[in-house]
C-alpha cells in the first residue's frame, strides 16, 4: 500500500508555523516514515507544478498556514483545496488573518505606499511601485495581485479543520498529527467538520498559573512600565492580558512568564469575536461609576483595536462595516 | 342569497425612494422598555427608525450584540437602561457604562462616527424622555447618511 499523502503550504505568513512543525524534532522522522511528503516549498524540493498535475483529492492532508493577501494566495488555496481530501487551517494566519489581517485597518494603498516608498529605511524616490505586469527587454514579467483586504482561509475556501496558534505548539502539532496518523492506519472516523484541533475548550485563564483574585483596578499599565508580581492575576495588576478572551491549548506559556496573554490561540470556544469579549472583560475591572474617570483609566489602553484584534482582525465584525473610500490613503475613517 | 364580491384592488402603496435610518435600540425590561411602552400609551409619537429589541437589563448587553447589528446593517445603536442606582439587579447599568467607554473607543478604532452609538438612561416614567431621545439619533444618524457594509 502506498503511503498517505501530505502536502504543507505557507501563504502569506512569517514562517514560524513552518518552524513549528520542525520543532516536533526527531517526532517528524515519524511523520516521514507515514506520509509521503508531496509538496512542502520551505523542507522539500517539489513545485506547484507537481501539485498542479496531481489527481483531484490526491492529497490525504495539507495544512496551510497563512493569511490569503494576493491572488497568488488564493490560487494555492484553491488548488490545494481541490488536491486535498483534508484541508487544515494550520495557525493563527489561517484561521482568522493574525498579523498581515492587522493591515486591514487601513488600505491597500497606504499599505504599499509605506513599504516602498515612505518608511524611514526606504530611498524611493520615483515612487516605483511593484506592477502585476511589467514588460522588459527579455520578456513580460507577472506578480500576483495584492489585495485590499487580508482574508481568512475559510473566507476563501472550504475548510476542513483548525489548529489554532502563533505558531500551534510543537506538542499539539504532534498531538494532532499522531491523531491523524491514527485515524489513517486504522481505519477510525474523523471528528466532525470544522473541528478546532490541538487546542483547548476553555480559555487561556484556565491554564494559567497565577492566583485570580478578580480586584478592580485604577489605572492600566504596560508590561514594560511595571515588574508584575510573579503569581497575581496580570489583569489584577492592571495589565492587559487576552487572556479571557482567548481560547486554551498553549498551556499558559506567555503568563507563566510574566509577559500577558496576546490573543494568539483566537477567539475563546462559542465566541466569534474576540476584541468585543475582551471588551467585556476588560471593563468588568475597572474600578469606577464615574464616566470622566473610566474616560481617564481607558486612556491606558494603546490601540485597543491592534491589541483586541491581533489574531483575529480577518474575522472582526465590525471589519465588515466599509467606512471611507477604498482608495483614500490613511485611515479612511468618517470623522 | 349573499354575494361575495372580490375586494376592489387597492392603489399600490407609494415607496417612498427616501433613505431611511434603521436604529436599533436595546432597551432593558424594567426601566426603559416600560419608558418606551409609556410613550406609546400616552400616544406620542417618534420616529419609526428606531427599531426596540428588549433585555433583560442593560447589564445583559455584550458588546458583541452592538458589533453584530452594525455588521448586519444598522445605522446606529442605542443601548439604555436604568439611571443609576435604579438598576433593578443592583448594579448592572454600571457594567453597561464601562463597557460602553471601551465599546465606544473600539467603534472608532474601526473607522465607524462614536456618534452611532448611545447610552442613555431612561426610567420606566420618562415616555416623553423615550420618545425626544430616539428622535434627537433618528436625526443624527440622518445627517451622518448610510453605514455601508460589505458582504
Amino acid at each position: 500500500m502506498s503511503k498517505p499523502k501530505l502536502a504543507l503550504y505557507w501563504a502569506a505568513s512569517c514562517g514560524g508555523c513552518e518552524i513549528a512543525v520542525l520543532d516536533i524534532k526527531e517526532k517528524i522522522l515519524d511523520v516521514d516514515a507515514f506520509f509521503d511528503v508531496v509538496f512542502w516549498p520551505v523542507a522539500v524540493d517539489f513545485k506547484v507544478k507537481d501539485v498542479e498535475a496531481m489527481e483531484d483529492g490526491e492529497i490525504d492532508l495539507c495544512l496551510f498556514n497563512g493569511a490569503v493577501r494576493t491572488s497568488d494566495n488564493d490560487y494555492m488555496a484553491h488548488l490545494l483545496r481541490r488536491k486535498s481530501k483534508l484541508l487544515v487551517a494550520f495557525g493563527s494566519c489561517a484561521c482568522e488573518g493574525c498579523i498581515p489581517a492587522l493591515s486591514n485597518t487601513t488600505t491597500k494603498t497606504a499599505t504599499l505606499d509605506w513599504v516602498f516608498a515612505d518608511s524611514p529605511s526606504t530611498v524611493n524616490p520615483d515612487r516605483v511601485m511593484p506592477q502585476t505586469v511589467t514588460e522588459t527587454p527579455v520578456g513580460t514579467i507577472e506578480l500576483p495581485e495584492f489585495w485590499e483586504t487580508v482574508k481568512s482561509l475559510e473566507q476563501v475556501t472550504d475548510v476542513d479543520y483548525y489548529v489554532p496558534g502563533c505558531p500551534p505548539q510543537a506538542h499539539q502539532i504532534w498531538g494532532v498529527l499522531e491523531a491523524v496518523i491514527d485515524i489513517l492506519e486504522n481505519d477510525k472516523p474523523l471528528p466532525p467538520k470544522g473541528t478546532v484541533l490541538g487546542a483547548g475548550d476553555k480559555t487561556c485563564c484556565d491554564e494559567c498559573p497565577r492566583e485570580r483574585q478578580e480586584k478592580k483596578i485604577k489605572g492600566f499599565k504596560r508590561i514594560h512600565e511595571v515588574m508584575p508580581d510573579p503569581d497575581q492575576c496580570l489583569l489584577d495588576q492592571g495589565i492587559v492580558c487576552m487572556g479571557p478572551a482567548t481560547r486554551s491549548g498553549c498551556g499558559g506559556l506567555c503568563v507563566a512568564v510574566g509577559v500577558p496573554c496576546r490573543g494568539c490561540y483566537g477567539p475563546a470556544p462559542n465566541s466569534k469575536d474576540q476584541g468585543t469579549k475582551m471588551v467585556a472583560a476588560l471593563a468588568s475591572v475597572i474600578d469606577s461609576d464615574d464616566p470622566e474617570e473610566i474616560e481617564r483609566i481607558l486612556d491606558g489602553i494603546v490601540d485597543p483595536v491592534g491589541t483586541f484584534y491581533r489574531f483575529s482582525m480577518a474575522h472582526a465584525t465590525l471589519g465588515k462595516v466599509v467606512v471611507g473610500t477604498p482608495d483614500s490613503s490613511g485611515n479612511g475613517g468618517e470623522s | 342569497m349573499t354575494t361575495t364580491t372580490e375586494a376592489p384592488l387597492r392603489e399600490p402603496a407609494v415607496v417612498s425612494t427616501e433613505w431611511r435610518p434603521r436604529i436599533i435600540a436595546f432597551l432593558c425590561n424594567w426601566c426603559s422598555y416600560t419608558g418606551a411602552d409609556l410613550a406609546g400609551i400616552s400616544r406620542i409619537q417618534w420616529d419609526p427608525s428606531v427599531n426596540i429589541v428588549r433585555v433583560m437589563c442593560s447589564g445583559r448587553m455584550d458588546p458583541t450584540f452592538v458589533a453584530k447589528a452594525f455588521s448586519m446593517g444598522a445605522d446606529g445603536v442605542i443601548i439604555s437602561g436604568c439611571h443609576p442606582g435604579d438598576c433593578h439587579y443592583q448594579e448592572g447599568n454600571y457594567k453597561t457604562l464601562r463597557r460602553f467607554h471601551l465599546l465606544k473607543r473600539l467603534v472608532e478604532g474601526f473607522g465607524i462616527d462614536g456618534e452611532r452609538l448611545k447610552l442613555v438612561w431612561v426610567s420606566a416614567s420618562e415616555g416623553d424622555e423615550w420618545a425626544a431621545t430616539a428622535n434627537e439619533m433618528a436625526a443624527k444618524i440622518r445627517a451622518l447618511g448610510p453605514l455601508e457594509v460589505s458582504s
